[in-house]
């Protein structure tokens, strides 16, 4: 069998687990982000029994393997009573990983903020949340965007591993036309080409253009 | 609600402490394999052939951003199409070995760069051979400031050896399914593995920091 021929066979079941691959990592993004800034914000509290809990997870999720946090939910979790159904497990555990890893980040970006900026908003009687909304947070974005295309990356390597657990992206459908036709140099190469065409020409570009758009915005460029 | 059973605890505990073990060869080994290789790519991308560099940059590029499961199953699966039988072990060690060379790889350039033009200039003054540039000037002055990568990627390489149970490498996730599903018990194996990570990874990490404050001490920075 040719390459074409191959390629000609098998393109639809490797276009719906592409599809998937892209869901998860939106999905696992969104919840990532969100977590990230929430649990920076925890950390950067006075309080200490928020920052306790924020720095707990942070160095739960940091410390330990995804595959152990995606096994933990999907087959532990279920034990307490709560089950989630496979496609919502996988993009729960790489969003909640990418999240402790993204909450560093965002609390390095917080951080570099010079301390003038902080004065200069209580000066004007800001309140604290819209000091951070207005003052801080837009100029932590910027300093901490570099980082973050990295992060993306490494967040689209992680939603390979939702395969373990039979979610049909692009890495479980890789997986079982190995298992049925056994060309194994074809099938893997293919896959491994998709995932770098989307980090390279898709994640990686966007989140360039994303810090020149930032960049701009803030009169940096 | 849960029953967590401390007695079934201690009868897997032996058999999990045995695969902690492997794990740790594991990440011990391809951490070896990954230094050694990371610096030839990295030295590789210094010579004067702009093509050589051109390719290791590309070849990097594509490694690093592509699922390391993905590779893992590339190299242990395509070897065989070609005649080429890879153990589990071996074809694990070669993947991890060689996606983590990737990362350390940037590590050093960054190292290697942060070393001022004038030290460079100094060595040729001095009339030192390139051998002599690189392992008395440049390479000490360029570990301080790559420590901290390197010691990043030793808890990363330890992180992503249950990646190494998808071919049947019997580290600790493996060791956990196995247990999990002979004694349909998978809430005390998930989670003692998650807490033995936690128990190496945190520990690890802090000894790295202070690891490299010596050094930097040592070298008077």
């Amino acid at each position: 069998m040719t390459f074409i021929e191959f390629f000609g066979q098998y393109w639809p079941r490797l276009l719906s687990g592409t599809g998937i691959t892209i869901a998860q990592f939106f999905l696992a993004a969104i919840l990532g982000i969100a977590i990230s800034l929430a649990m920076a914000l925890l950390k950067l509290s006075n309080n200490r029994i928020l920052r306790c809990s924020a720095i707990t997870y942070i160095e739960v999720f940091r410390g330990t393997s995804l595959l152990v946090q995606l096994y933990w939910i999907f087959f532990v979790l279920p034990l307490f009573g709560i089950t989630i159904e496979k496609f919502t497990a996988g993009y729960i555990a790489v969003g909640m990983n990418i999240g402790a890893y993204g909450a560093e980040l965002v609390r390095g970006g917080i951080l570099s903020v010079p301390k003038g900026q902080w004065e200069a908003a209580l000066a004007i009687n800001m309140s604290p949340a819209k000091r951070m909304r207005r003052i801080i947070l837009p100029q932590a974005l910027v300093n901490m965007l570099p980082p973050w295309g990295n992060l993306m990356i490494e967040l689209l390597k992680g939603t390979a591993l939702v395969s373990l657990i039979s979610v049909t992206d692009l890495m479980f459908e890789a997986k079982q036309i190995n298992a049925s036709t056994f060309l194994s140099a074809q099938i893997f190469g293919t896959a491994l080409v998709i995932y770098y065409i989307l980090a390279r020409f898709f994640v990686t570009p966007f989140m360039r253009w994303l810090e020149r758009f930032m960049a701009r915005k803030m009169g940096r460029a | 609600m849960v029953d967590w059973r401390w007695d079934f605890v201690w009868e897997i505990l032996p058999r999990l402490l045995q695969a902690t073990g492997n794990t740790l060869i594991a990440a011990i080994a391809g951490y070896g394999i990954a230094l050694v290789l990371g610096l030839f790519l990295a030295l590789g991308q210094r010579t004067p052939y702009r093509i050589v560099t051109l390719i290791i940059r590309e070849v990097v590029e594509f490694i690093r951003s592509t699922p390391l499961i993905l590779q893992i199953f590339f190299i242990f699966y395509v070897g065989p199409q070609f005649g080429i039988r890879l153990s589990p072990w071996m074809s694990g060690m070669i993947a991890i070995g060689l996606h983590y060379a990737c990362y350390l790889s940037e590590v050093y350039r960054g190292g290697i760069e942060s070393v001022p033009r004038g030290q460079w200039e100094a060595a040729t003054a001095l009339n030192m051979s390139t051998l002599q540039k690189y392992r008395r000037v440049i390479i000490p002055q360029a570990i301080p400031s790559a420590l901290a990568g390197m010691g990043n990627y030793l808890v990363g390489i330890f992180k992503d050896t249950p990646m190494l149970s998808v071919i049947g490498v019997a580290e600790l996730i493996h060791t956990a399914n196995a247990i999990g599903s002979e004694n349909y018990r998978f809430l005390e194996p998930y989670t003692m593995v998650g807490l033995i990570f936690l128990a190496i990874s945190l520990p690890t990490a802090g000894l790295i920091r202070a690891f490299e404050g010596y050094v930097r001490r040592k070298l008077g920075m």
